[in-house]
């Protein structure tokens, strides 16, 4: 079967995080964080900066496109790395963070890694945004999924 | 292998459907070939019933991931509130520089996940579960102050990683299933509505020739038999005129006979 994607069994996988400063901490306190030889880590942190230079480039429009890419790239990039990894099974992700890079993570369809969107701190979350939610509903005659909302 | 043969030829009895010649098989009308489609047809009706009750256990099983993920993401949200205040809380006892400690501190992860397979009529789900690994590198955090609420912190995050591996494990399945269930409906459509009806078609064309032959060569006999009957009649009836003829010829002799007397 061409489609089927393999599901490999290792004895230990690492859990990826991309979320925002305080979501990561508190993870780390669990005890997932990981830094291999060559100071990769398997976090990201989205901090006040990166909000920081979005909200900047977003205010002064002449000079801001670069920005703007750098921070949304710089996440982009920490998603592909984390989603291609062989030692990662989950991929946590802030649910503001995902809905930056949208496009990427409702494209991503591979069963592992598994994406799983989470809430942070300062955003509620909102079963409306979340790529597989959505798919959930579709199928799901579900008044609990988004309480009624749209 | 079987099964992309099944898909491949799938698509080229669509193909042919579409082009509108896929009424039938293009066999040779005989008795041999007949046993062969009804072999093949009897295959495809027994293939059909198995698929259809593997799409079933599927859905079954599809839907109880459903109800289980709606609920799971509902108490995901209220752990994930509760592990927050608790690291507020951990942040005000102990002082905002917490979690420079703790971000220096991360060196190998101890809390990790194995992943196995779960076997579901022939799907292989991917099932997640965490296990923990060597010594936490956390424990002296905190021990000047706010040690407790620390410690608080990292339990209610260590549930809170359990809930999200448990979603992450039923969202997997979740897809794993979705995809599974719709190449199956669709193998289930192809042998009800296309492999399915060819064969039959195919059968009753056969069966439709062999009749069509049966009465020729019932006919052709027929028309042997009459030839053959006229034959020998004509020859009766020759032998017969002979038969006179030699008794006329031998009265007239005899007449002649006594006459000369």
């Amino acid at each position: 079967m061409a489609n089927r994607a393999q599901i490999q069994t290792n004895n230990s996988a690492l859990i990826a995080m991309i979320a925002d400063e305080d979501t990561i901490v508190g993870l780390l306190m669990a005890g997932v964080g990981n830094v291999d030889l060559r100071r990769k880590t398997n976090y990201l942190i989205v901090d006040s900066k990166m909000i920081l230079l979005m909200l900047l480039s977003f205010a002064y429009e002449k000079c801001s496109l670069c920005f703007l890419e750098t921070t949304v790239k710089q996440i982009e990039d920490a998603f592909k790395e984390f989603s291609t990894r062989e030692d990662i099974a989950i991929v946590l992700i802030s649910q503001y963070v995902a809905n930056m890079i949208r496009f990427l993570v409702d494209s991503y369809n591979k069963p592992v890694p598994a994406i799983l969107e989470i809430p942070s701190k300062d955003h509620p979350y909102d079963p409306t945004q979340d790529s597989v939610l959505s798919r959930v509903k579709y199928l799901f005659s579900a008044e609990s999924v988004a309480s009624g909302r749209r | 292998m079987r099964e992309y043969w099944c898909l491949v030829a799938e698509k080229i009895m669509i193909l042919l459907k579409m082009s509108g010649q896929g009424q039938r098989l293009n066999v040779v009308p005989t008795v041999t070939v007949l046993g062969v489609v009804k072999a093949r047809l009897v295959g495809a009706t027994r293939g059909h019933a198995l698929l259809k009750k593997k799409s079933d256990a599927l859905t079954v099983q599809f839907r109880q991931i459903l109800k289980k993920i709606v609920s799971t993401k509902e108490s995901m949200g209220d752990t994930m509130k509760a592990s927050s205040f608790a690291l507020t809380e951990a942040k005000y006892v102990a002082g905002e520089n917490i979690k420079h400690t703790i971000l220096e501190n991360v060196q190998t992860a101890t809390l990790k996940v194995r992943s196995r397979q779960e076997n579901v009529a022939g799907v292989k789900l991917p099932k997640f579960n965490y296990f923990h690994e060597g010594e936490t590198k956390n424990d002296l955090t905190g021990l000047a102050r706010g040690g407790q609420q620390v410690q608080a912190c990292r339990a209610a995050y260590v549930k809170a990683i359990e809930v999200l591996v448990e979603l992450a494990s039923l969202q997997t399945s979740f897809m794993t299933l979705d995809a599974a269930i719709k190449t199956t409906n669709r193998r289930v459509n192809a042998l009800e509505n296309v492999v399915k009806p060819r064969l039959e078609n195919t059968i009753t064309y056969i069966k439709g020739e062999l009749d069509e032959l049966e009465r020729e060569d019932f006919f052709r006999l027929k028309k042997i038999q009459g030839f053959k009957k006229r034959e020998i009649e004509r020859q009766l009836a020759s032998a017969r005129q002979f038969a006179e003829e030699q008794v006329a010829e031998k009265v007239s002799l005899q007449k002649d006979y006594y006459r000369l007397d």
